[in-house]
């Protein structure tokens, strides 16, 4: 039986790319736009392209954010990616203060200017593992992954950090908690890294 | 450490890949650009820019259609623009697997849709593509709408006025240099990484590898080439092994 994950549609970003990722680890992507479909699938992913304010109104709107919250509770393995982990925090100061879905007690915050550093963070760049973790199965030695965003995830609890990476200073690529995590870069346009991380999250060991 | 970017173009035209020569299109490279993505993919390209050259707004189905197509073998950063004049064809192209948009011609004509893009999907979304050329009195001037129209502004201005409007990323490319095989504009290239607080794609000229590490040393984050990676087996590895040899950090499969 292929694993099936849902990808959340809340109206943002490139679901295509997330869905092709999905089909290439061999497992059955479908997308969810009902708040009522959540439990058909074995996984859920949470991807966002776009500003947060925005992605965050369309998911109270919908009623998503509670039936996801139920799903959090189910112990159902969840993933976002990008904007969608940022979402999973307590908050962003993007475009003023909105408040998140605070599943991970962690800001979101513009790189600081005193960095001096071009902004966004776009390219590759490698990721530094804190701990041995089954998402990080088959990913030895250095891994480059795709990022591109201005923000940057600070966690209070640094036990939510699965893999940093450095840009400027040290910050969180990886969050993880029990059966969320969350991936700052783009596992879906990061190649073979970014499909094995896929894999790994479709996984029965993964929480 | 973030590495710096090595990108391929497309330069497609009725839907066939061609080549570009001053920013005329007369030989097709490849008749599907479905298979020349292929090949990128495989040859370990950080970074796909695609880029619809039609005279005609008429090719603008035809080219979403074909990020459909390339989008499902693509597993790197894929970026698409060209007659990108409303926002249903920006999520058009979106839902069709471009990851990025590149805007060119809508920041001298269109402010308000650049502001809608951007205030919809982010800065990170929007790459701001300029075009220059220099005149017959050595001033050099961003030009757009296909190179056609000069709207007579230095391009240092105009890249810092792309960046002030959305762009969250310049791709810099020179119309003397394109096809010309001498290497990227390196003055203006210059100029304008120093002046921006974005990162910069150089584009234009390439003809051997050491023009690529030259538009590093101008200061561009990631450098691009079109011609040269049609015409060479395996040949964005070749780039590769060079860049790394030159000192250059970069990502190694």
């Amino acid at each position: 039986m292929r694993v099936k994950i849902g990808i959340i549609d809340y109206g943002m970003g490139n679901l295509r790319s997330v869905s092709n990722a999905v089909q290439a680890i061999e497992a059955e992507p479908g997308f969810i736009a009902d708040p009522d479909g959540l439990s058909a699938f074995d996984r859920l992913i949470l991807p966002g392209v776009g500003a947060f304010p925005d992605a965050i109104r369309q998911l109270r709107q919908t009623g998503m954010d509670q039936a996801l919250e139920e799903q959090v509770k189910s112990g159902k393995p969840i993933l976002g990616l990008c904007l969608g982990m940022q979402l999973m925090c307590s908050g962003s100061e993007e475009g003023g203060y909105s408040r998140g879905l605070c599943w991970f007690d962690a800001d979101v915050a513009r790189f600081p200017e005193r960095l001096n550093l071009k902004v966004p963070h776009v390219g590759w760049n490698n990721l530094l593992q804190t701990k041995p973790h089954p998402l990080f199965r088959d990913l030895a030695g250095e891994q480059d992954v795709y990022f591109t965003h201005s923000y940057r995830v600070e966690c209070n609890h640094w036990e939510d950090v699965l893999a940093w990476c450095d840009y400027g200073e040290p910050f969180a690529a990886v969050i993880g908690r029990n059966n969320i995590f969350g991936m700052q870069f783009h596992p879906e346009k990061s190649q073979r890294a970014g499909l094995t991380l896929l894999r790994n999250f479709a996984g029965e060991d993964i929480c | 450490m973030l590495k710096k970017r090595l990108i391929a173009v497309l330069i497609v035209n009725n839907g066939q890949v061609v080549q570009s020569v001053r920013f005329k299109h007369t030989n097709a490279i490849h008749y599907d650009a479905v298979h020349a993505i292929e090949c990128f993919n495989k040859w370990a390209i950080d970074e796909i820019i695609i880029i619809n050259v039609a005279r005609t707004p008429e090719s603008r189905n035809q080219f979403s259609d074909i990020i459909y197509r390339i989008s499902g073998e693509c597993f790197v950063p894929l970026t698409a623009g060209g007659w990108i004049t409303d926002q249903d064809y920006a999520d058009t192209l979106l839902r069709s697997g471009a990851d990025k948009l590149i805007l060119n011609t809508a920041f001298a004509d269109d402010l308000p849709l650049v502001r809608r893009l951007f205030e919809r999907y982010g800065r990170q979304c929007i790459v701001g593509s300029m075009d220059v050329m220099r005149l017959e009195d050595e001033r050099t001037t961003v030009r757009v709408d296909r190179g056609r129209k000069d709207i007579g502004i230095d391009p240092v201005q105009w890249a810092c006025f792309m960046v002030e409007n959305g762009a969250g990323e310049i791709f810099f490319n020179s119309m003397d240099h394109d096809g010309a095989r001498k290497g990227y504009n390196l003055p203006v290239l210059s100029m304008i990484c120093d002046a921006v607080t974005v990162p910069v794609i150089a584009f234009g000229g390439v003809f051997t590898w050491d023009h690529l590490v030259e538009g590093f040393t101008a200061g561009a984050q990631a450098v691009a080439a079109a011609n040269i990676f049609h015409y060479t087996e395996h040949s964005t590895r070749k780039a590769k092994r060079h860049l790394i040899d030159a000192g250059i950090p970069i990502r190694r499969e």
